[in-house]
């Protein structure tokens, strides 16, 4: 084991990025013509940073596994993007964005790094409206804020339910300026499967062209990784259908120290699994816990009569009804952390006050915030005695306004009108905190070998707050990497171009090639799928919201053994050497077996409670926080970062161990 | 349910396609459509067979890559929905279902029902864009005021999902609304006046030399489109070529 060094610049707190900035060294811009850069992944952290980096004169290489950049997975980001910009005036600055987001990390993240995303979060915000990001606006023409769960202000920016779609389109637009002036050149169908290492530094990468099946070669002076996370290893999530770790997972086994892989957001407020032949899951934005709230029946008999569909939720009168959060933590209410959230639910449900046929849902009722929207919307408008129906009217029109397209999605699966009846609810895998780990450049443990966005580990600690993802990812790409990789590649500047017709490269394809066709000659009898699922209910059930040491043991053999099935049983019909989306699954698939167990070992090695990650075994067993998760502050306050000795449970643990000098350690209490 | 699907397979680009006939049964109203071609993919695997080839990513209707023209419509018979939120309880026991690639000259098909869209991105790349760089060093974001109604009516326009049901809808395969769309929420905020005048000439000149069709008003792609992509768009753009032509 060592003591990874994170490289954070000296000074005060506050000071730190300023000074950094003035003393890094520069590239000429006539240099930085002779530099090529590859971007992995054109979500949010990639598009920014691609763009930002051609902008800058490097020539740069974008690879995506979709047929657009502008499908990354950043476009399903719902409810916002916060920014300390304090225009509400209502006590916001960058410090308390910082607080908030050490706080709501449960401080297991790096002061300087959180520090740094306050700091640039509202130049985004600015830099988005210039490029023509439609966000909502108030009547002034000014910018509309909303709240967000674990902040006690309103600095959240957004576009109606959209504002992942808006922000990505935003960065694409600033990818396709750069397209056509020949500064990137964008690899769409393309994935890549392998990092190509010289003397050390990160070089290039091989990928696969997935519509001929052909395995390419692409060098660099240096490659960033904006791959997004693997929340999917639980097969069900709120990931796209092609989100996936190999990339990570990749640069993992070259080298690049992967951390505390057991931070999963799990968030709160999901559509519930209806059935078996589910391939995915579907959030509702945190934002609807802005005006929705939070119940299931007080008594348990009402939720059995729900279950078995002789009682409808309209039918129970308020005190029948026990509205959890605010009843257990008054101070937040509906607007706690997605951690605490999510385990609340959990627990009623686990109680058996669950509402719907499987026994796993909660309601999210949006019938209060109607009925005081329609009566604030009467007294504008001067409507006297407004009826019943009219008050609805009103402050239905205000409801949808701001969250329709949420609601009209919710129907269309769920088939139930959520304006008359509260929408129901249940905690899913959503974004996961853990990555490689990067030092303060975002740097991983390859020189030259870049993370950003969710990709990496560093800001969220051990649990994410809601729109701070957005933010993440673009401070990374159009704020931070721009100015640390052109420090690193000052040394590059009389390097030249690298050559791709080296042993080196040699090597990883013939790796990758390998790979491929035992893939392809495992003739086995069980689809990708089968095999996902299988690795899926693991994960949930021993890895997933609450966790135990036992579980964990189990999780860990389990995984292995099913790694092993994989790859003598597995089928995939095809060729290598023509599109075939089957070959593309298995490939990601058994990165996520091997992912799986380093994710239960890290669980396992956590023996306290922080954030997303719940051990049974960590919890206060008395006074105000009686039954909260307990954190171990004395054993634990370090990163985890693992790297890669083989078989996955064999990986070496190395600490970052996470200083707080401008923030004092508490309890977290949302009561 | 039990239901006929007649799909559409081609081995590649250059391939002869054909429609292909596959019983299914066991499925379920709260399956999505694509859960249902998951369903007849995994019996294809388990027998050894290729699977049916389909773009399709998020799953809830925002990225745009699925696609699919179902019984002739793209994105299928309900509205306002991409074929990933199509249920299956839209048909019924016993129906026949007719699953082919969106069709057009700027579309080819890659394999079975996917098709190439890269057209779309030479589109955007022409002229979607305010020239603004990522430097940190942009004025402040409430500086400019914009008017409620117009920074509404840009977020409408700037909710095109790019997936092309507009195109496969259109007799005459045209990319109008798309382009339109993009066209209409630049006109629509102040950041994209400067530029308005060579950004419309060149997305439209683009527009044309991929193959695309012209506008003959009959309001199909409005009707076919997930988003609801208002036709005012199409008129909003004629309206910004000519106001670009007579400047000259």
């Amino acid at each position: 084991m060592s003591i990874l060094d994170a490289k954070i610049p000296e000074g005060p707190l506050a000071d730190k990025w300023t000074k950094y900035k003035n003393e890094i060294n520069l590239v000429n811009p006539a240099n930085k013509r002779n530099i090529d850069v590859i971007v992995v992944g054109t979500g949010l952290a990639g598009g920014s940073a691609a763009a930002s980096l051609a902008e800058l004169g490097y020539n740069v290489k974008t690879f995506c596994y979709q047929d657009s950049p502008r499908r990354a997975h950043s476009i399903a980001a719902q409810g916002g993007i916060n920014a300390s910009k304090n225009y509400q005036g209502d006590g916001d600055s960058d410090y308390r964005l910082f607080y908030d987001t050490v706080k709501g990390g449960d401080y297991r993240s790096r002061e300087a790094n959180v520090y740094r995303l306050a700091e640039v979060s509202g130049n985004i915000i600015d830099q988005c409206v210039a490029q023509g990001v439609p966000f909502a606006r108030e009547y002034g023409g000014l910018l509309d804020n909303r709240s967000f769960g674990g902040v006690l202000v309103s600095r959240t920016f957004y576009a109606k339910g959209q504002t992942g779609q808006q922000l990505l389109l935003g960065a694409y637009s600033a990818m396709n300026r750069q397209i056509n002036r020949g500064k990137i050149k964008s690899y769409n169908r393309h994935e890549m499967l392998d990092i190509v290492k010289i003397d050390g530094k990160a070089r290039g990468i091989i990928a696969r062209n997935l519509v001929t099946g052909e395995i390419e070669r692409h060098s660099a002076h240096a490659v960033v990784l904006a791959t997004g996370g693997y929340g999917n290893v639980f097969f069900l999530s709120t990931n796209a259908m092609g989100s996936n770790v190999t990339a990570a997972w990749k640069a993992h086994k070259r080298g690049a120290f992967f951390a505390n892989p057991c931070y999963t957001q799990i968030h709160p407020t999901c559509i519930p699994v209806s059935g078996d032949h589910q391939s995915k899951l579907t959030l509702m934005s945190e934002s609807l816990r802005n005006d929705g709230r939070i119940w299931v029946p007080k008594n348990i008999e009402d939720s059995i009569a729900i279950r078995e569909g002789k009682k409808k939720p309209t039918d129970l009168s308020e005190d029948e009804r026990d509205y959890y959060l605010e009843r257990r933590y008054p101070a937040f209410g509906n607007l706690v952390p997605r951690d605490v959230a999510s385990r609340a639910a959990k627990e009623r449900c686990d109680a058996g006050f669950g509402v719907n046929k499987t026994g796993e849902a909660v309601y999210l009722d949006f019938a209060s915030a109607i009925d005081r929207y329609g009566k604030e919307q009467a007294n504008i408008q001067k409507l006297e005695n407004p009826s019943a129906q009219k008050i609805y009217d009103l402050g239905r029109d205000v409801i949808e306004n701001k969250y329709g397209n949420l609601f009209q999605m919710y129907e269309k699966i769920v088939d139930e009108n959520p304006y008359k009846t509260p929408m129901m609810i249940y905690p899913a895998v959503h974004y996961t905190m853990g990555g490689i780990w990067v030092d303060y450049n975002l740097q991983t443990t390859v020189e030259g070998l870049y993370a950003a966005g969710e990709a990496n580990f560093s800001d969220h600690g051990a649990n994410r707050l809601g729109a701070s993802a957005l933010m993440q990812g673009l401070a990374d790409g159009y704020f931070v990497l721009p100015y640390t990789i052109g420090d690193y590649l000052s040394k590059d500047i009389r390097t030249g171009k690298i050559p791709t017709d080296t042993p080196e490269f040699d090597q990883v394809e013939k790796d990758v090639t390998d790979r491929i066709h035992k893939l392809m000659n495992a003739s086995g009898k069980h689809s990708v799928d089968y095999f996902h699922k299988k690795l899926g209910k693991i994960m949930w059930n021993k890895c997933g919201m609450s966790r135990n040491a036992k579980d964990l043991e189990s999780a860990i053999t389990e995984i292995a053994a099913l790694r092993e099935e994989f790859w003598a049983d597995v089928k995939i019909p095809g060729s290598a050497d023509s599109m075939n989306p089957e070959l593309e699954k298995a490939g990601r698939v058994a990165d996520f077996l091997e992912l799986g167990e380093l994710f239960a070992k890290d669980a396992l090695n956590r023996s306290e409670s922080a954030g997303g990650h719940y051990r049974e075994e960590s919890v206060e067993l008395d006074g105000p926080q009686k039954g909260e998760a307990l954190r171990d502050d004395v054993n634990f306050s370090y990163v985890a970062a693992w790297e890669y000795k083989g078989e996955p449970k064999d990986a070496v643990l190395h600490k970052e161990h996470l200083e707080f000098n401008d923030i004092e350690l508490k309890t977290r209490s949302y009561k | 349910m039990k239901l006929t699907l007649k799909i559409w397979r081609q081995a590649n680009a250059n391939a002869k396609g054909s429609m292909q006939t596959y019983p299914i049964d066991g499925i379920e109203g709260d399956m999505s459509f694509l859960e249902m071609l998951d369903v007849l993919n995994e019996e294809l695997v388990n027998k050894g067979e290729e699977p049916v080839v389909f773009d399709h990513d998020c799953r809830e209707g925002i990225c745009g890559a699925c696609s699919l023209q179902i019984n002739g419509e793209p994105h299928g018979p309900d509205r306002l929905v991409t074929t990933c939120q199509l249920h299956m309880r839209m048909f019924k026991d016993g129906d026949e279902i007719v699953i082919e690639p969106f069709r057009a000259k700027a579309f080819p098909v890659i394999k079975d029902l996917m098709v190439d869209r890269s057209s779309f991105e030479r589109i955007q790349q022409a002229g979607a864009y305010v020239s603004v760089n990522t430097s940190g060093n942009t004025i402040d974001a409430n500086a400019t005021p914009i008017e409620k109604e117009n920074a509404d009516a840009a977020f409408e326009a700037a909710t095109c999902i790019g997936c092309g049901a507009c195109v496969a809808a259109c007799k005459n395969a045209s990319a109008m609304l798309f382009t339109s769309a993009k066209v209409s929420q630049y006109a629509l905020l102040p950041q994209g006046q400067v530029e308005a005048s060579t950004r419309v000439l060149n997305m439209v000149e683009q527009m044309d030399k991929e193959g695309f069709g012209n506008c003959t008003n009959t309001g199909a792609c409005e009707v076919e489109c997930p988003k609801g992509i208002s036709l005012e768009n199409i008129a909003r753009m004629n309206r910004e070529y000519m106001a670009a032509i007579s400047k000259g």
